[in-house]
């Protein structure tokens, strides 16, 4: 049996516990009634609390499944050091999967546009992640309160052999009773912080002392202005426009993706406490900075129904 | 008074509303009778439209014909692409909200009969509804069945939005009519704890802020007043249960059990029974990630550790000794039809309940008329009727009555040639079988016969329907009765 790791802590508030309490919930039954699960992990903040509640979820057990990490090859290189040390920390089992096409035909979000990119890079290569490991079910971070199209999600969301979500169609979803019968080549996707807003998820890393990378919390760091985003200049692959200088400033990060297309914001929350009051007052949605969600409306749901996550 | 106890005071009133649990609430109605356009306007007027949402929805209003350059709430909502191409909702959003009183989660379901599913998804989980219908039209079939289904599921705190109460120029007259004809019908469903409330959910009046301008003759709370009042009714449930996720075997000395407390409490040295085998056992621990627990209360998501080795799997009940569910192979049930082709008599079906899948045949007892109130024996299930109906387990099944535990007492259906979902249940009673032949007992039996047409208006008979579950009735020719019978004398 693995040590115990959180000793005294005060109890979780009401809210959080239920959330938790039901995010542990949909994780056993995942885990008990599919062969072949897999818990997507991109490294940001819900993933980091997603990954929590797993290690909760089977405990005294490890988690009996692998994670699966979608490298674009153009993630922040603090993501990358955070995740490696996590997975030896933990002892967990990861699978990084790139999309071959990436070298092959050097494909790069200065080059293909974010739209182009994004397809490839990320949906078409969880596509064939979740083929070559012929996974039945997988956890997502996802959360309906990032979304309008989100916010219409299933707790299990059911997927065609090829991926896709028809949102239409969905099969209806009575109490915490979730129907996990599918054919083979069928999966689903199980979504244990379905419920849970921005704030929740501050909260809940706050009170259980999450690790969590470091680029959220804010600290001078070099930026270039790019498309009326803020694009950190730490990476030698950003090749600068005439018209652009790099700027030393106090910055932070909302969410995480791929550098050339998070925006980051200016703050001074240094920690957490700060970014809980930070968001409170936050006049603008978590996806602001999202350069993929702003190409076009409805891109979300078109790019789930693709398969995206 | 000191700036210290001032400090303290508001920490005081702080605490008190965090302890408020969050409320769950649906909307619900007929199509187009403006659920969407509420909860946008909710969410707007309790600003939690952030400015990147605004600019979107502004941008992605069309122009209103009505002169009041109003967004078109409803978008904030309908984030479907169909959703927003014809104005409709097709499946149900749910929301996260806060007042500084409290939190909120809202489910706004869609009017459509096409996709009552997706209502009864919402509801299933909600605790009070928002039931909304235009002032113009007054209470339609829908409005009726979407009652009905909240009330089924256990919804007991109802709103009425007598909404577009503009368009019928803000008339007293109208809403107090609709509100009487309302309390009539809801009655008739023992939904005693309504309240109405004249709305222009467009223009936010009596939404958020009371509108004094044209319903000054309203003297009742706004819709957010009521919300934020609610009270959540606490689980009542006695005996403690558990139903086996999973077993948890990290290595050859250690044996728990997983799942989450779906009703009652449970301690360590707590004496339990596990169901259906009917051993019994001795709780040692209580475990979770954070520390070993001295007791576990329903919600809790724990692993139990025994104090011996039972053979315990999935979909098994860990129950308390005194206070068990109900076992046996028949049980009656509410149910509701979610899809097309129907609930077919006698076919198999898969059930889902607490994590445990079994076979079961349907026996179709009576179908609601939304018209009448009434219910009508049928043979056949279509998609969105309610009705009654009969369980029939191939092995021993264990239930609480839906109405004391909703958690042990719910079920949905699944069809093995779709693997879809296509219905939702709530068991009403366990069928004791009187009759049941294999019993070979010298209680005397009375056996009546009757034609079809006498039998169907007996059914209908209140009384008779009261102890309809203790009745077996089989449908036979009288050829066959008369050679069963000449045994008797
Ligand atoms: N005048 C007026 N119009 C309203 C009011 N509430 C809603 N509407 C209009 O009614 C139409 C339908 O509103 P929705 O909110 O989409 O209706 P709904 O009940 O969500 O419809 P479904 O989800 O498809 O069942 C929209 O054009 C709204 O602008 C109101 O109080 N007054
Ligand atoms: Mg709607």
């Amino acid at each position: 049996m693995s040590e115990i790791e959180n000793h005294q802590k005060p109890p979780l508030e009401p809210h959080l516990k239920e959330l938790e309490n039901e995010a542990i919930f949909i994780f056993r039954e995942v885990a008990a009634e599919f062969e072949n699960p897999v818990m997507l992990y991109s490294v940001g903040k819900d993933s980091s609390v997603l990954l929590h509640l797993a290690r909760k979820a089977f405990y005294p057990e490890k988690i009996p499944f692998p994670l699966l990490h979608i490298n674009t090859g153009w993630k922040f290189s603090q993501m990358i050091e955070f995740r490696d040390e996590l997975i030896k920390r933990y002892e967990l089992e990861l699978i990084s999967f790139t999309n071959p096409r990436g070298a092959n035909e050097n494909v790069t979000p200065f080059t293909h546009g974010s739209a182009l990119y994004t397809d490839i890079m990320k949906t078409q290569a969880l596509r064939m992640a979740l083929d070559d490991g012929q996974y039945d079910a997988a956890f997502g971070g996802a959360r309906r309160d990032e979304e309008a199209s989100r916010a219409k999600e299933r707790i299990y969301s059911f997927r065609t052999p090829d991926h896709r979500w028809d949102p239409r169609n969905q099969r209806p979803e009575l109490w915490s009773i979730y129907n996990g019968m599918i054919r083979k080549g069928e999966s689903v996707r199980a979504f244990p912080l379905s419920n849970w807003t921005e704030s929740d998820v501050w909260q809940y890393i706050k009170a259980e002392n999450i690790p969590i990378v470091p680029l959220y919390f804010a600290k001078k760091r070099p930026v270039i202005e790019r498309d009326g985003m803020l694009i950190l200049a730490e990476d030698e692959r950003l090749e600068l426009a005439p018209n652009e200088q790099i700027k030393q400033m106090d910055i932070r990060f909302r969410t995480l993706g791929c550098f050339p297309l998070s925006g980051a914001i200016k703050s001074s929350a240094r920690n957490i406490n700060e970014i809980i009051k930070e968001i409170e007052v936050a006049t603008v949605s978590e996806r602001v900075g999202r350069a993929i969600d702003r190409d076009q409306a409805g891109s979300m749901e078109m790019k789930k129904r693709e398969g995206y996550f | 008074m000191s700036e210290l106890n001032l400090a303290k005071q508001q920490d005081l009133t702080k605490s008190v509303l965090k302890n408020l649990s969050p409320l769950r609430f649906i909307t619900c109605g007929s199509v187009d009778d403006g659920k969407s356009t509420l909860i946008g306007r909710l969410l707007w007027d309790t600003k939690a439209v952030k400015e990147d949402q605004e600019e979107r929805l502004r941008k992605d209003s069309r122009k209103q014909k009505d002169g009041l350059n109003l967004p078109e709430f409803a978008l904030l909502l309908d984030g479907l692409q169909a959703e927003r191409e014809q104005g409709i909702t097709i499946d149900v959003a749910y929301r996260y909200f806060s007042t500084p009183k409290r939190t909120f989660i809202v489910a706004d379901t869609p009017g459509h009969e096409q996709y009552t599913r997706n209502m009864a998804t919402g509801a299933s989980s909600a605790q009070l509804a928002i039931l909304l219908l235009d002032a113009r039209v007054g209470i339609l079939e829908q409005t009726k069945r979407h009652a009905m289904i909240a009330s089924m599921m256990g919804i007991k705190q109802f709103i009425l939005a007598v909404n577009k109460i503009d368009l019928a120029n803000y008339d007293r007259q109208i809403f107090e009519t609709i509100e009487t004809e309302f309390s009539e019908f809801a009655l008739s469903l023992g939904i005693t704890d309504i309240i109405s409330i004249p709305m222009c959910a467009l223009k936010g009046e009596n939404v958020v802020n009371k509108d004094l301008d044209h319903m000054a003759w309203y003297e009742g709370p706004t819709l957010l007043e009521v919300l934020e009042r609610a009270t959540i009714r606490s689980k009542q449930t006695v005996g403690f249960r558990m139903p086996v996720q999973r077993v948890c075997r990290p290595n050859e000395s250690f044996r728990g059990y997983q799942g989450t407390v779906s009703g009652g409490a449970v301690k360590p040295g707590d004496s339990v029974v596990v169901l259906p085998s009917g051993i019994k056992a001795n709780v040692t621990n209580i475990i979770t990630f954070d520390l070993v627990r001295n007791a576990a209360v329903a919600g809790d998501a724990i692993t139990l550790e025994l104090d011996r080795n039972v053979d315990i799997a999935r979909g098994d009940m860990i129950s308390s000794i005194d206070a068990r569910p109900l076992v046996g192979h028949n049980f009656s049930a509410n149910i509701i039809c979610l899809v097309k082709s129907g609930i077919v008599a006698n076919k198999r079906y898969w059930l889902k309940s607490s994590s445990k899948l079994q076979r079961v045949v349907v026996e179709l007892i009576s179908v609601i008329d939304l018209k009448s109130g009434q219910y009508d024996a049928c043979d056949s299930f279509e998609l969105n009727n309610i009705g009654k109906v009969k369980l029939r387990f191939e092995e021993i099944a264990n239930f609480d009555i839906y109405d004391e535990n909703p958690d042990t007492g719910s079920f949905i259906l699944i069809d093995p040639d779709s693997n879809n979902t296509i219905a939702g249940g709530m068991i009403s009673a366990k069928i004791e079988q009187v009759t049941n032949i294999d019993n070979s007992t010298d209680e005397e039996i009375i056996v009546f016969s009757m034609s079809l047409v006498e039998a169907k208006k007996l059914q209908q008979l209140e009384g008779f329907k009261a102890i309809s579950d203790k009745v077996q009735q089989t449908q036979t020719t009288k050829g066959k009765l008369r050679d069963l019978l000449s045994d008797i004398d």
